[in-house]
């Protein structure tokens, strides 16, 4: 199927320097590359300009705290708050790595499973798909109902948005079949097992990542909102609580770190996937 | 002149027949073909699509089982791949998340055995791929693919060399290129050849012998000696008994598809 793509002509013409062009695993990677100290001043003076920019004009139409801080507030409220608010961090980071841990665990091990039994995929798939569509948000307060206010029902919840999201795009990459490659290993004399660690798993890798990475981020999602559903701690928890009390420094502080979260969770994976996955260019 | 291969008989097949179960009905791949193919002789299979080339040399190499009939090597039947049978694919088929060495190393990974580390490195050096161990296969030429490819194929030392249309993707410079190296290889090593190839000529440079199948169902139509002494320079392309031996197979080839010709010629009809 892919012997177009046997003989790529991956000359030297992959121009946009800085080592660009490696690892797109989804459109998201493909930005432009940063080229030079000039870029970067020129990028951080904008952000200067955009951030500035906004305070002056905050401060010049008087816009009242409760509807939008400006910027050094919430730098303040960052500072300040920022020993409070560690814990909660602490908190909801344990709730996304358990989940995500478990739900990924799962859903690796049953797409690699479910792909080598076809009729089974055909029969589990339709159940797959409604746990990928149905928002794991819906079931918290049911969770919450039966296991109380504590880690569990936010772990469960997470692992259950995670999972699906990765068996499905790991099932994707479970199922491409090269007969040549198979062929390959067999003409070796290796094993089923030999195949599926040495010619199917690295042929899924690339799939397996894209499903990590936004499993992942559903996972965040799905802890900070069950965070806000219900309990005493977390991220999502001081969200409520400070919007409540009309702490807008605050509230926009914890976004700010819930922001940064999302970004090392794709930068981690962008750079696992560009380590493991760059084959697949 | 002629060289007479007297070898012993390396790869024996009998009565080889292979079906297909298809959605709609049996396919008959290959009908009771019988080959033998010596120690140390190299022989070329050509035919036109779906003659069971592929089948043929599969069924050689233990990846597949026959419908009925077998294969023997060295007089033992052939039931599932042996380390004595090294493979060539069509396109290079490298793994492309391995560098160069990695994927060299791979037969033996499989094998749970240390790789040859000098033969591999003698091996790399013929082939001129010295100091691109590390590369990837995608920072590779086509015809340097297939020199990994090769030199994957002959590190764990097997008697016979099995190569199913290993250079149709290759440019016709490059793919001369490589015929010569095959035959380099060959003379150095003595390995037994059996080359599927769609190129008459790359059929008689490098062969012996090369054997013309007919299509559906798959059978052995012919086999032709070739009386060259080796090496071979690409000069013999241009002698007249050449000639005459590439429009006697292309002939044996094009006749098999004539009755294409004798079905009803397409009329372009005006719309009345």
């Amino acid at each position: 199927m892919d012997s177009a793509d046997a003989i790529p002509e991956f000359s030297k013409s992959d121009a946009g320097g800085g080592g660009a062009g490696v690892a797109n695993m989804s459109a998201l990677a493909a930005g432009p590359g940063i080229q030079s100290v000039r870029d970067v001043a020129i990028i951080a003076i904008v952000a200067v300009i955009v951030i500035g920019g906004l305070e002056l004009l905050l401060n010049l139409f008087a816009v009242p705290q409760y509807v939008m801080p400006k910027p050094s507030e919430i730098a303040t409220a960052l500072v300040t708050d920022f020993w409070f608010i560690l814990p909660h961090l602490g908190h909801t980071l344990v709730e996304l790595f358990s989940g995500f841990a478990i739900g990924a665990l799962v859903g690796l091990v049953l797409a690699a499973v479910i792909t080598q039994f076809p009729f089974a995929e055909k029969i589990i798939t339709p159940y797959i798909l409604l746990l990928v569509t149905t928002p794991m948000l819906a079931l918290v307060p049911l969770l919450i109902l039966r296991f109380g206010f504590g880690y569990t029902p936010r772990i469960i919840a997470v692992a259950l948005a995670v999972g699906p999201m990765v068996m499905i795009n790991a099932a994707t990459g479970f199922r491409r079949v090269d007969r040549g490659k198979i062929a390959l290993a067999r003409s070796y004399g290796a094993s089923t097992l030999q195949i599926f660690w040495k010619i199917r798993a690295p042929m899924a890798l690339p799939m397996i990542f894209v499903g990590l990475m936004v499993g992942s981020i559903f996972g965040l999602l799905t802890a900070v909102g069950a965070e806000m559903v219900g309990g005493g701690f977390g991220l999502g928890n001081r969200l409520t609580s400070y919007s409540s009390m009309i702490q807008m420094p605050q509230f926009f502080a914890v976004v700010l770190i819930l922001s940064m979260l999302g970004i090392l969770i794709y930068i981690l994976f962008f750079l696992l996937g560009k380590k493991f996955a760059s084959w697949e260019a | 002149m002629v060289e007479h291969k007297s070898g012993e008989v390396k790869l024996r097949v009998r009565q080889a027949t292979k079906v297909y179960p298809t959605a709609s009905g049996d396919l008959l791949a290959l009908d009771r073909c019988d080959l033998d193919i010596r120690t140390g002789e190299i022989v070329s299979i050509v035919g036109p699509s779906g003659s069971g080339k592929t089948t043929l040399l599969w069924s050689m190499s233990g990846l597949h089982g026959l419908s009925s009939g077998d294969v023997e090597l060295d007089g033992q039947k052939i039931t599932k791949p042996s380390r004595d049978i090294g493979m060539v694919f069509q396109d290079a088929n490298l793994l492309p998340w391995r560098t160069v060495e990695a994927n060299i190393n791979f037969p033996f990974e499989i094998m749970g055995q240390a790789p040859d580390k000098a033969w591999i490195a003698q091996l790399m050096h013929r082939v001129g791929l010295e100091g691109f161990e590390q590369r990837m296969p995608r920072e590779l030429s086509g015809g340097m693919q297939q020199r990994v490819a090769l030199v994957r194929a002959l590190s764990f030392k097997p008697s016979v060399l099995l190569m199913d249309e290993p250079f149709g993707a290759l440019d016709a410079f490059t793919r001369e290129e490589m015929n010569h190296l095959v035959e380099e290889i060959y003379l150095d090593t003595h390995t037994t050849i059996v080359l599927i190839t769609h190129s008459i000529e790359e059929a008689i440079f490098l062969a012996d012998r090369v054997i013309v199948m007919s299509a559906r169902p798959g059978r052995i139509a012919s086999e032709h000696v070739v009386p060259f002494a080796r090496p071979r320079s690409m000069e013999i392309m241009a002698t007249k008994e050449v000639f005459d031996l590439t429009n006697v197979i292309k002939q044996e080839i094009v006749g098999d598809q004539k009755s294409m010709a004798s079905r009803p010629r397409l009329v372009a009809k005006a719309a009345s």
